[in-house]
This record gives structure tokens, C-alpha cells and sequence, in this order.
């Protein structure tokens, strides 16, 4: 088999699980309204599918931000910050970020993905070793792959099978980073963390936490599990994204350990490629501070997570393990999801599909992004869409 | 190491494989785990975990990268088992 027809083997794989007319990844959306609804072809739709958590996509403070920006530096840097140079907004945002989070120093990188494969393969090479939960996000996976180390995973949020993997390296523990993340995108799940840190200090390792789903939703300034666990010192790298709640593109890691400054010349995630431009890190910055105010944001949105996740529970959904922003539906084959899926988009309701091998366990998922913008009648809405279409699947 | 244990692991990886495919497929040392077999990424890296538990050994997932047929497999095993 060719290269192409590599490709077209993949691409029949991927009709044989979609049937003809289904586009249920990478959905056209031709207009967006507001942070709650979309026209996907000629529907108005509710969305419910992005990761708007706070719903401050259309926040005046960082469109203002991102316009002046624009205005006063143009549309991009044009280059790496290696190569061309770190713009003054670029430096304030990495002093905000490890202000925020107690740290003595942050890097910002241009997005979340390039956050984990720059921290991670900066960190760790080959002869190192890598703990990683089963369920971690592919840029886990490809920060892992890219360092060189050796890759060992445990079974998702298990501490007694991540006591057994660490014990098993023996003397290699002292060259080992542990991966958790604060909440888990699949199943909206929060990691174990007190426990991963009594192992991680018990065998002398080093962890990294990716807040990537819990930046301003955990915790009352919003700085995620850390905070909601009071275990941020405990932590030694955090990274994230501005994708989820800062609405906006980009990722950073912070850490109190002065070595996180050395990235800057060995990460290539970091090095080679162009930096953000400066209307991202303006709204970054505008969103950051309205993150870390958010209170009643967060309020607000975890009383509509609440709402949802009780509602679907009550009709007999199999939800993840805790109610959050990320809700997922898990269903047992890949039709029954995306019989569900389809019925909730001809409800002009846009929702996730997740497909084996993505979704956990062999099954499959139709998971929904719950935010602070969402009104009680818009998730009564879907929650009562879900209930009528309960007994179809 | 000896070569009964390199047997066991051998019959552990087909038994086990066995269990994770719909496939008719005969499993055999020569078996492709990926393309005849079409397991998975996920299945395979759980089958991984087993066999960790199993023999009390640390498999590098990277180390998987070269490997596409069960007796590539069972060398893999046996190698790291016969360092440990």
C-alpha cells in the first residue's frame, strides 16, 4: 500500500462509521451569534459543544483589547520570538500568568497543544521516563513521543496501578516526570491529585499538571485543580491553554523552578515556530483578568452544570464520574452515539461526537460543553431533548 | 530467561489476542496485530498494561513502534523480562 492509498483506506474507514451526508467532525459552522448559538447550515443551533467555559467569547474588555492591539502592532509578529524578538505583550502575559499562579516565571507558547509537547520535551529525553494516566490528551501523548523518553501509563485516575508502575522502575524514578491533568476532557473527570502528589513526594519525582479544562472553572480565583485542592506548591510545572475559557489561542506553563527559563532554547515546540500574535495575547490578558475575578461566573456555571448533569442522570443517562463542564453520554456502540448526536443537531442542538478508538474503554460518547452563558432554559431545553430521546437509543 | 517462558508469553499474547478480535483470523507468531488482527491503538496499549502485570515489568509504549507482529511482540517481552 501506497502513501495515498493509505489515506483512502483511512478515508473508508471513516465513511464506513459516518453514513453519506453526516459531517459530524470538523462541522461547517457558517455564523456565530453569540457565546451560546450558531447557524450550522440552515440551523440556528444551541451550542453546546464548544469549550466556552466562562462564555466570554464576545466579552467587550478583550475584543476592545484585541482591536487596539491590532491597531497599535499589526495583525502577527511574523516570526518566532527566538528569531524576531518577544513584543512587550508577550513578556506581560507570561509575569501575569506566573503572578497568578504564585510562580516565579511562566513561558507562553502559541497554542495549548505546543504548551505540552514544548514543556514536556524540554523536561525529558531519552533515558527518562514518562508516567502518564490512560487517558491523558494527544498532546500528552505527542510531547512523550517527541522527548524520546520511555513512555509508561497507568490505568485512568488508579493510584493503586500508578503506585505499581513506579515502583517498578526502581532506581529510574529520579529521572521520572508524571503526568496528571485537572480535569479529563473525555469524561470531564478531575484527577486524584492529593494522592499523585503523596506518591510523587514518596518516590522523588517530578509532576506536571495540565489545567487545560479546569483553568477557570476550579478553585476561587480560577486557577483549577491546584487551587480547588490548595496543592499548587505541591505542583512543579502547570501547563494550559487560552482555548477553553480565555476564549482565545495559545498555552503557557509556570513553575517556581528557575530551570523552566532553559526551554526557551531547547523546546522547539517553542522555538520554531511564530509567536502569538498581538491581538491574542491582548484578549489573553483582558480574559485573564476577568478569569481570575470571575467568581460568579463560576458560580453561575457550575449551578448550570449541576442542572444538566442532574437532569441527564435522572433520565438514565451513563455519565462520567463527576458533574462538570465536560458531560458526557456513554453509550455502548458508535451507532447508538451518533443516532443521538444527529437527533440532538435536527434539535438545533451541536454537540460532541466521540468515537472508539477516542472515547475511553471501547465505548462512545456524545458529550456536552456546559458555560456560564448557557440560560436555565436553554439547558432545560437540552436536557429535555436528551430525555425524549432517551428510550431511541 | 528460559524458553518455556518465552512459550508462555507467547501463548499469553495469542490467548490474549485472541479475546480482544472479532476476527476469524488464526493467530499465529506471524499474525499482523494491526493489520490482520486491526486491533487498535487503545486495545493494544491495555494489552500492554496487562502484560506489565503480568510478568512484573515496565514496557516503554514507545518501544512499540517497531513492532506489528506478535512474535515481534513476544521478543519484546521476553527481551525486557530477561534485562529485569
Amino acid at each position: 500500500m501506497n502513501l495515498l492509498e493509505k489515506l483512502d483506506a483511512a478515508a473508508a474507514a471513516r465513511k464506513s462509521l459516518l453514513p453519506n451526508g453526516v459531517g459530524a467532525f470538523g462541522i461547517p459552522i457558517e455564523e456565530v451569534y453569540s457565546a451560546t448559538e450558531a447557524r450550522i447550515g440552515d440551523r440556528r443551533v444551541l451550542l453546546f459543544g464548544t469549550n466556552n467555559y466562562l462564555g466570554l467569547t464576545f466579552a467587550p474588555e478583550c475584543i476592545r483589547a484585541a482591536h487596539e492591539a491590532i491597531d497599535k502592532e499589526g495583525t502577527g509578529t511574523t516570526g518566532s520570538r527566538m528569531a524576531n524578538g518577544s513584543y512587550f505583550g508577550h513578556r506581560a502575559l507570561e509575569r501575569e500568568f506566573a503572578d497568578f499562579y504564585q510562580c516565579s516565571s511562566g513561558i507562553v507558547f502559541t497554542t495549548g497543544y505546543q504548551a505540552n509537547l514544548g514543556t514536556i520535551s524540554g523536561l525529558v529525553g531519552p533515558g527518562d521516563t514518562v508516567l502518564i494516566d490512560g487517558d491523558s490528551h494527544a498532546s500528552i501523548y505527542d510531547g512523550c513521543i517527541l522527548s524520546g523518553a520511555d513512555i509508561i501509563r497507568f490505568k485512568h485516575n488508579d493510584m493503586v496501578d500508578m503506585e505499581k508502575r513506579l515502583r517498578r522502575l526502581g532506581d529510574r524514578v529520579e529521572t521520572t516526570l508524571i503526568i496528571a491533568e485537572g480535569i479529563y476532557s473525555m469524561l470531564g473527570d478531575q484527577a486524584p491529585l492529593a494522592e499523585i502528589v503523596k506518591l510523587k513526594n514518596a518516590y522523588n519525582c517530578i509532576l506536571l499538571l495540565d489545567e487545560a479544562h479546569s483553568l477557570g472553572v476550579l478553585g476561587e480565583t480560577g486557577q483549577g485543580l491546584v487551587e480547588k485542592t490548595g496543592l499548587l506548591k505541591e505542583v512543579d510545572f502547570i501547563t494550559g491553554t487560552f482555548s477553553k475559557s480565555l476564549c482565545s489561542i495559545g498555552g503557557f506553563c509556570v513553575s517556581n523552578h528557575p530551570q523552566l527559563e532553559q526551554l526557551r532554547y531547547i523546546s522547539h515546540p517553542y522555538i520554531f515556530t511564530a509567536s502569538p500574535s498581538p491581538a491574542t495575547i491582548a484578549s489573553t490578558r483582558a480574559a485573564l483578568v476577568l478569569l481570575s475575578k470571575g467568581s460568579d461566573l463560576r458560580k453561575q456555571l457550575w449551578s448550570n452544570c449541576t442542572q444538566l448533569y442532574s437532569q441527564l442522570e435522572e433520565t438514565g443517562y451513563l455519565l462520567g464520574p463527576d458533574p462538570g463542564p465536560v458531560i458526557s453520554a456513554i453509550l455502548d456502540t458508535p451507532q447508538q452515539a451518533l443516532q443521538l448526536w444527529q437527533s440532538l443537531l435536527e434539535h438545533n442542538i451541536y454537540v460532541n461526537l466521540i468515537l472508539p478508538p477516542a472515547a475511553p474503554e471501547g465505548k462512545s460518547l456524545v458529550r456536552c460543553s456546559v458555560n456560564a452563558a448557557h440560560t436555565t432554559e436553554q439547558i432545560k431545553y437540552v436536557g429535555d431533548t436528551f430525555s425524549k430521546l432517551y428510550n431511541m437509543i | 530467561m528460559t524458553e518455556s517462558n518465552y512459550d508462555e508469553i507467547m501463548q499469553l499474547l495469542c490467548d490474549r489476542l485472541s479475546s480482544l478480535t472479532n476476527s476469524d483470523t488464526q493467530i499465529t507468531p506471524e499474525t499482523n496485530m494491526i493489520s490482520q488482527l486491526s486491533i487498535d491503538s487503545i486495545k493494544l496499549l491495555n494489552l500492554i498494561m496487562e502484560i506489565e502485570d503480568t510478568f512484573d515489568v515496565s514496557i516503554p509504549i514507545n518501544a512499540l513502534t517497531d513492532i506489528h507482529t506478535v512474535r515481534e511482540l513476544a521478543d519484546l517481552v521476553h527481551k525486557i523480562k530477561s534485562a529485569s
